[in-house]
């Protein structure tokens, strides 16, 4: 058992409402150090316990169909030794000062929160069982806790936690207390289902688009198609005069592009009121200082630049000499094109502004980041804006950025009433802030044995500024195997770009795992070796330059063998099936995929299995777990087959999902999944089964065809699902 | 112009609706019926589903006025009072959701499938369910569950005697 100190550790509430309330106030772990989006090691986490003894326990983050506001209540309850049955789950506040940071993203919320939230757990626990034994005069090392309830074995007696709650109130909180040992656990590990699912299967109001709020009026907002435009003038007198229209007006752009951009709000008494005076609108686009890429141009500007040296990022040892010197030197161009988010939800937020205050209810990915911005949009200070917590429909990166929220706010402080500010599926298309599209001209030098002595990655991608690569563009130095080959060299190039790229889920990994894990395969198809062999053995190779290692090499194997395994790579297959296998790190989370796909002389491609082993540590919540790399794998696999955005003018050509064709139903393969419950910190499942998804796909599809598929998505290449 | 509809067997008077206006914006906002979605707005998604006289119809592209005089089913109806429709509890028992957005659309969707066809083939399931997306990916889950609903629903209207003349 591990002892806690009481460093850190404070009540910060007694009983309300007749129950017991206890807030936890702890340092979070020293993963918290690590995280890309945090920044403070501190949070608190909430139990109220009820006379009838239910337990309350309060959800910190912003729920995306992560499965947080399931899995993070169930660490605690474990602790707790609550009977899960009689858990309730509330969203909590959003608040700082209480909660510390609260956010949605990078897989960080079980590692950030798993030690917090497992003190929270056995700190209760102790002061009940406590409570217990001074009521009974016996030691409370004679006692027990177990489905909320503490337990004197000897005498055969019990009480309720509930019961226990007023006195457990009163005691001074532990020094120390001790966690369980895994062995010990009863509902971590175990498949529980999500704490929303009774609302959402009957239809219960939940999410960001559900909100209903007095007063409120409806609206939309306008932007240029091409991203950045302006407004020199618009029919708003006829907008005006439209059935149910109570105000349409211009907005200049204020702050950056995550803030506010120009458009025309249209405020009227329902959305579809909103929706029909949008169609009569006639604007007058200043597009002098709008974006006007386009992806053609792109991707021969990037055909050009890799022609040519690039600014060295990363130099080691004398990488064009190895290559000349390998006996194999394999030389390959990789593409991917910009993709959406295209969450089912398109973006909403509901606010008002009233009083110099500032009220929202919002799905949003990162609340506290809302709050701020919205905080100085209006010019007021942060505790004057109040952030509801809301359920998002899909988020994958998209809601972590505010625009929208901005927007609500902008819109209510005009009009004064609350309003609820609707996107089409049309504005979620044209405005996201996009995967950005990127090239990497690869090299390798292998010398007889297959050995890797030269590796050489030339990463083309884009930028605001021409200096500065854009967000969710920037290069990994620490990528496997930069480590293993003694001659390492990584360039990079930059196309000035204004299409705004923001962070897609597995950010910079789902796409850049496609060129590098095809490209490895590339080596062992040119070295004549068994993928899964040579895969390995690079894998366990000396790493020649430490800097650039970013995981335990051991893990890494594990997963790769016992995905061979349990694919029984290569054995059995049925004639027409052929496997590809992959592997990548990402967001502290170990995966291996073998895809099985058979193509027809068509290019039909059906994939028909996907088995997949990821180390993440122990599992939280298996049926989460499960569900996060099913829908990971046919995530990839729908943004590889089929999913790109044609750029033009500054424009995004696609505009509703029958061109933008994510995977369906009958196109979904099976998916097998293992976990490798090892004793390391548990951390997060939302990304990092994502990346190895396309090119153990792409791998696959080379065993069946001999083609091989250098450029997503890959119906460009003449596929199509079948 | 006015219109009458019935939703979930109750009747509505709605007044002052535009001629045009999508069965679904009446449901959300009018009526505050929040659980049918609002996903694309052109019948892609399929996250709008509700049933008119019993059939799958995507209600972002239909004009509220076309149904008046038919039985229109919402996400709210399905359950039988107090009594969870097999779907419904097949979708918690298998823990279907990640997001949870297009369920209600999957679930409706899935519930006329098995009025009209009440044990579908895998391949059945994924024909009657194609346009229904699921952006987070829960297809397996879903398919699973669609035929964990049929199985209870199989069983549910078992009639014994029948069996036993068939057994006979």
């Amino acid at each position: 058992m591990r002892n806690v100190s009481r460093r850190a550790f404070c009540k910060l509430a007694g009983v309300t409402g007749g129950g017991l309330v206890l807030g936890f106030h702890l340092p979070a772990n020293a993963l918290g150090k690590a995280a890309r989006l945090s920044g403070e090691y501190e949070f608190n986490a909430y139990i109220q316990i009820r006379p009838d003894n239910t337990i309350v326990l309060a959800a910190q983050n912003p729920e995306v169909g992560q499965g947080v506001k399931t899995s993070m209540p169930m660490i605690v309850a474990e602790e707790l030794d609550a009977d899960w049955q009689t858990v309730e789950v509330i969203q909590s506040a959003i608040d700082a000062q209480r909660y510390g940071r609260q956010f949605a993203g990078g897989s960080r919320s079980i590692p950030t929160r798993w030690d917090a939230l497992r003190e929270a757990g056995a700190r209760a626990r102790q002061v009940l069982l406590e409570a217990a034994a001074e009521k009974w005069g016996v030691a409370s090392g004679e006692c027990t806790t177990r489905d909320s309830h503490v337990l004197h074995a000897a005498s055969g007696r019990s009480l309720s936690y509930g019961a226990l709650a007023q006195a457990a109130s009163q005691r001074p909180l532990p020094k120390t207390v001790s966690l369980k040992p895994r062995s010990e656990y009863c509902l971590l590990g175990t498949r529980v289902s999500g704490v929303d699912n009774p609302a959402i299967v009957s239809g219960k109001p939940l999410f960001g688009v559900d909100q209903v709020v007095a007063g409120m009026q409806y609206a939309v907002y306008h932007k240029c198609p091409a991203i950045g435009g302006t407004v020199k003038s618009a029919n708003l007198d006829v907008i005006r005069q439209l059935p149910g229209v109570s105000a349409a007006f211009v907005m200049d752009a204020r702050g950056d592009r995550e803030d506010l951009q120009a458009g025309i709000a249209i405020v009227a008494n329902s959305t579809w009121a909103a929706f029909s005076a949008r169609k009569q609108l006639q604007v007058d686009w200043d597009e002098s200082s709008a974006a006007s890429d386009s992806w053609r141009a792109a991707k021969q500007r990037a055909a050009e630049l890799a022609q040519i040296t690039g600014q060295q990022v990363i130099d080691k040892g004398d990488t064009t000499g190895a290559l000349n010197a390998a006996t194999h030197r394999i030389d390959a161009y990789y593409s991917y094109p910009y993709v959406a988010h295209a969450p089912m939800e398109p973006q909403n937020c509901t606010a008002h502004v009233h009083n110099g205050r500032c009220e929202l209810w919002a799905p949003t990915q990162m609340p506290q980041v809302a709050i701020k911005k919205v905080a100085n949009l209006l010019d007021i200070d942060e505790s004057r804006v109040t952030l509801h917590q809301l359920r998002m429909g899909g988020g994958f990166g998209r809601r972590l950025m505010s625009d929208f929220v901005c927007e609500a706010a902008a819109i209510s402080e005009r009009v004064g009433t609350p309003v609820k500010l609707q996107w089409s599926r049309e504005d979620d298309m044209a405005h996201d802030f996009y995967r950005v599209g990127g090239f990497h001209a690869l090299s390798a030098g292998l010398d007889k044995a297959g050995k890797l002595l030269a590796w050489r990655d030339h990463y083309i991608t884009f930028s605001p500024d021409g200096e500065t690569t854009t967000r969710g563009g920037n290069q990994h130095t620490k990528l496997f195997p930069h480590s293993k080959a003694k001659n390492t060299n990584l360039q990079l190039s930059l196309i000035q770009s204004a299409i705004p790229t923001g962070w897609w889920r597995a950010p910079i990994s789902c796409a850049v795992a496609f060129a590098n894990q095809c490209f490895i395969h590339e080596l062992a198809v040119a070295a004549r070796r068994d993928h899964g062999e040579f895969l390995l053995e690079l894998l366990a190779a000396e790493d020649h330059h430490s800097d650039l290692v970013s995981f335990e090499q051991s893990r890494a194997v594990g997963v790769v063998k016992e995905v061979l395994h349990r694919a029984n790579w290569q054995h059995g297959l049925a004639a027409d099936h052929f496997q590809g296998l992959a592997f990548y790190y990402s967001h502290a989370g170990y995966f291996a995929h073998v895809a099985e796909v058979s193509v027809t002389d068509n290019k039909g491609l059906r994939v028909h299995k996907v088995t997949v082993v990821g180390d993440v540590g122990p599992i939280v919540n298996l049926s989460g777990a499960e569900n996060q790399v099913e829908g990971s794998v046919i995530d990839g696999f729908s943004t590889a087959m089929g999913l790109s955005l044609s750029i033009e003018n500054g424009r995004v050509q696609e505009r509703n999902y029958h061109q933008y064709p994510l995977l369906r139903m009958r196109h979904a393969p099976e998916v097998d999944v293992h976990f490798i419950q090892s004793d390391n910190p548990p951390t997060g499942l939302g990304e990092p089964a994502l990346p190895p998804t396309a090119p153990a796909i792409a791998n696959a599809i080379f065993a069946a065809t001999g083609e091989r598929l250098r450029s997503m998505p890959f119906t460009e290449a003449g596929y199509s699902l079948a | 112009m006015d219109l009458t509809l019935t939703i979930n067997g109750r009747k509505h008077q709605l007044r002052d609706l535009a001629e045009d206006i999508p069965l679904l914006w009446v449901l959300r906002d009018n009526l505050n019926l929040v659980g049918t979605k609002y996903g694309c707005g052109g019948g892609y998604c399929g996250a709008c589903t509700v049933h008119l006289d019993g059939q799958a119809v995507r209600s972002c592209v239909l004009p509220a006025k076309a149904a008046t005089g038919k039985k229109i089913t919402t996400i709210e109806g399905l359950a039988n009072g107090s009594e969870w429709h097999p779907l419904q509890q097949a979708w918690m028992d298998l823990d279907v959701p990640q997001c949870g957005y297009c369920q209600a659309g999957q679930i409706m969707n899935a519930a006329a499938l098995l009025e009209q066809n009440p044990a579908p083939s895998p391949e059945e399931i994924d024909a009657a369910m194609n346009g229904n997306l699921c952006r987070c990916g829960c297809y397996l889950r879903i398919r699973n569950a669609i035929e964990q609903a049929a199985t209870t629903m199989a069983v549910q209207t078992f009639d014994p005697n029948q069996a036993t003349e068939e057994l006979a």
